[in-house]
């Protein structure tokens, strides 16, 4: 079984494209091997026949079990006795340790910290990536290059299913598409995802800002909205709960010394997460002019990978379509993301009399491995509080 | 010491720095306001407005009255400030520097020159073992606020005693700061700076460049920071960090690189203690690779503590070893022009390392 990744350690025999006794040329293709992540059409390593097929059709075996056994052309296996070993037959099983190993390129070269941290950041596969470095090194530049370009597959490899059903549009997958699948993935597979949700009154918050609107508008030319002061009072409840705003790694939880907030952004077609850095540090004001200037680039597609790098909590604007709840998925590395959904007004009860208030859900999914239930609804718990005393009074 | 070596000096320096070879090079664009000096004359400016400015500026050194520098860079002062602000010292570096670390502790501010920087040896003690510890010393009721000026560097034919690189020596000297400025205007801005600095400064000036590199200076008075490099050229593929006379030639290294698309950055790292370390690293994070060139020898060098920096700060920034072209590590440089070839770094290995290094 061909290694077809590096991180894959078995894979599964799809389809025989070859059946014993039929002829078979070096490097045709004569195995589809599906993994969970890729399908590849097989090259014969021998020109040959297929004498034997030792794993069955849907059968997944590890990385470097024999699969197969193809007689070597010009020997003459077919007339050696049974008791005697098939001598110049060569058994399929192409070593698991092909010049992949950790990271490495394909001719076996280390990488460069800087390669070795920007490929883990876009989760890019050194090896899947040629180098345009000495001796076909792969650079750092080639890296930042594969993340905002198409990557360079291997050959033989392609990406299931290889056809869509008659009718049925197939749209090739761009690399940003691949990139999001494969992080969302990670995430999911990773992270067991826990959510929670509250109710914010947002009533006094909402009058602050259309209080504040106009002015921040002539000021600095554009449209105040409450992201900045959502994500001023999630920097203020991350500080004030650190173990949101960390990492798990298998040798500890890496708690963060700054917040980072990334901020989920839709673009054309696509999804980026720039990182609006020492949020802590910022005012609001601070922040609304980071996070926009972020957003335009980020709409320009002008980001660059710092841009996009480094982020310790995400937040995104759900209700900006309408929606009043969702269940987002983590970044990768990060321990939680907070929405805030549609303000809306509804009766609600107060000082046992319904009233009339501006209300948004705020939810919450986290990374069961770092925190618990409980701490995680308390730090939403001092969001909420912070939310509702914003009015105003406050300063910008 | 022989008696005559003063002398020898300043003939041998005048005639020799004269025939550099290859013109001035200009640095810096024509502004309103300003002059167009040579690092010498811009030395001299700087000098005489603190002169001017400051009555308890005084300069102490050997030939600075009557002959007016073995450069001829104080030539007149004696005539204008008098024989008690331009005093000629007989040849002893301890007593140059000692006399001066006494003057600045009881509130004036002297300019120590050493006449050639391979003669500071003498001054060691004074330097480290006085000068730089007498604020901390005296629990902050004395400060050392001294300058101690003197030419260095090599590729003027200068032979043993007359090419030494000293900073190293000095450069592990906390309490001691060390600036080396390579053009004109970043000269006045410095000296400027280092005169009125309450501590001890180390005023390192190549002496190839003295005559070599002209630029405008600003008139009047300013000062540039103590402790800021300066990006003298941006780009992105590879950071270069250097100082003295290795800093034009990195600029132009990097100048005909771009002319075939190769972006070099070029740091010119002005004071080497306090170190801008910001400034390097910000630099290196962009390019993620390092070159530092400088005259000095290799082995401990300020490329090894900029080295060193880099690692510890930016490992996982860098997409290539970080390299250094220094000085070879022999004892000196020698007078014969294959040796003092061998020893300088030209300009094509700079651009050749560059080369490699974006490459990489």
């Amino acid at each position: 079984m061909p290694q077809l990744g590096e991180t894959v350690t078995e894979g599964t025999v799809a389809r025989w494209l070859k059946q014993p006794g039929e002829s078979v040329e070096k490097y045709e293709a004569f195995v589809e091997i599906s993994t969970d992540k890729v399908s590849a059409d097989v090259p014969s390593p021998v020109a040959g026949t297929i004498r034997e097929l030792i794993v069955a059709e849907g059968a997944t075996v590890p990385t470097g079990a024999p699969i197969a056994v193809i007689d070597e052309a010009g020997a003459v296996a077919a007339a050696a006795p049974a008791d005697q070993p098939p001598a110049p037959a060569s058994v399929v099983s192409p070593p698991a340790s092909n010049g992949r190993n950790n990271g490495a390129t394909a001719g076996g070269a280390r990488v460069s910290p800087a390669v070795r941290r920007l490929a883990r950041e876009h989760a890019i596969d050194v090896a899947t990536v040629s180098g345009t470095g000495t001796h076909g090194r792969v650079t750092a530049a080639d890296i930042v290059a594969a993340a905002t370009s198409a990557p360079v597959a291997p050959a033989a490899v392609r990406v299931a299913p290889p056809s869509a059903p008659p009718g049925d549009e197939l749209i090739p997958l761009t690399p940003a598409r691949r990139l999001i699948a494969r992080r969302m993935v990670e995430s999911k597979q990773t992270a067991p995802h826990a959510w929670t949700m509250v109710e914010v009154d947002v009533t006094n918050l909402w009058a602050w800002r259309m209080a504040e609107k106009d002015a921040f508008e002539r000021e600095h030319g554009m449209n105040l909205t409450l992201l900045p002061f959502f994500m001023f009072a999630v920097a203020e409840s991350l500080r004030a709960f650190p173990l949101m705003n960390a990492s798990f790694h298998e040798n500890g939880i890496a708690v963060h010394k700054n917040v980072n907030l990334g901020i989920a952004t839709a673009t054309e077609g696509s999804l980026v997460v720039p990182v609006v850095r020492n949020a802590e540090e910022r005012s609001i004001r601070g922040i609304a002019l980071a996070a926009a200037a972020l957003i335009e680039r980020a709409r320009r597609g002008k980001l660059d990978v710092d841009d996009l790098s480094g982020g310790t909590f995400t937040v995104n604007n759900n209700g900006a379509a309408g929606s009043i709840l969702s269940a987002p998925i983590l970044v990768p590395g990060q321990a939680g993301i907070a929405t805030m959904e549609a303000v809306v007004k509804r009766p609600v009860v107060r000082n046992d009399a319904i009233a009339i208030r501006s209300m948004m859900n705020v939810c919450l999914s986290l990374d069961h491995r770092v925190v618990d239930g409980a701490l995680a609804s308390g730090f939403l718990a001092d969001l909420k509080k912070r939310l509702e005393a914003m009015g105003p009074s406050g300063a910008l | 010491m022989v008696p005559e070596r003063a002398l020898e000096n300043r003939a041998q320096a005048n005639g020799l720095i004269a025939s550099s070879d290859g013109g001035p090079h200009e640095v810096g664009g024509a502004q309103p306001g300003a002059e167009r000096l040579s690092n010498l004359e811009a030395v001299r400016m700087a000098l005489h407005e603190a002169m001017v400015a400051d009555e308890r500026v005084l300069i102490v050194g050997e030939d600075v009255g009557k002959r007016g520098n073995v450069f001829l860079i104080t030539t007149g002062f004696l005539e204008e400030f008098g024989p008690k602000r331009v005093v000629d010292m007989p040849l002893a570096e301890a007593s140059i520097v000692g006399i001066a670390v006494g003057m600045a502790m009881q509130g004036l501010r002297p300019i120590a020159e050493i006449q050639f920087a391979d003669f500071i040896y003498p001054a060691f003690n004074q330097i480290v073992g006085e000068a730089a510890k007498t604020r901390y010393r005296s629990n902050g009721d004395y400060s050392c606020p001294m300058v101690i000026r003197t030419p260095y560097g090599g590729g003027v034919h200068g032979a043993l005693s007359h090419s030494v690189s000293i900073e190293a020596l000095f450069y592990h000297v906390p309490g001691l700061k060390i600036v080396a400025p390579s053009t004109p205007r970043d000269i006045k801005g410095l000296l400027t700076a280092a005169i009125e600095d309450p501590d001890p400064v180390l005023f390192l000036e190549h002496k190839k460049t003295y005559r070599l590199i002209k630029g405008e200076v600003p008139e009047g008075h300013f000062t540039i920071p103590i402790g800021k490099a300066d990006v003298k050229k941006s780009g992105t593929q590879a950071t270069v960090v250097s100082y003295g006379y290795n800093l034009h030639q990195a600029l132009e290294a990097a100048a005909q690189l771009e002319t075939e698309g190769i972006s070099v950055e070029v740091i010119d790292l002005r004071s080497i203690r306090p170190m801008d370390k910001t400034a390097i690293l910000t630099s290196v994070r962009k390019t993620r690779k390092l070159l530092i060139v400088h005259e000095d020898n290799k082995f401990g060098g300020i490329g090894a503590e900029i080295s060193a920096m880099v690692a510890e700060e930016a490992l996982f920034d860098l997409d290539a070893p970080i390299h250094r072209l220094c000085g070879p590590d022999v004892p000196a440089m020698g007078y014969a022009r294959p040796l003092e070839d061998a020893f300088m770094i030209s300009t094509e290995r700079m651009r050749a390392e560059m080369q490699k290094l974006v490459q990489f």
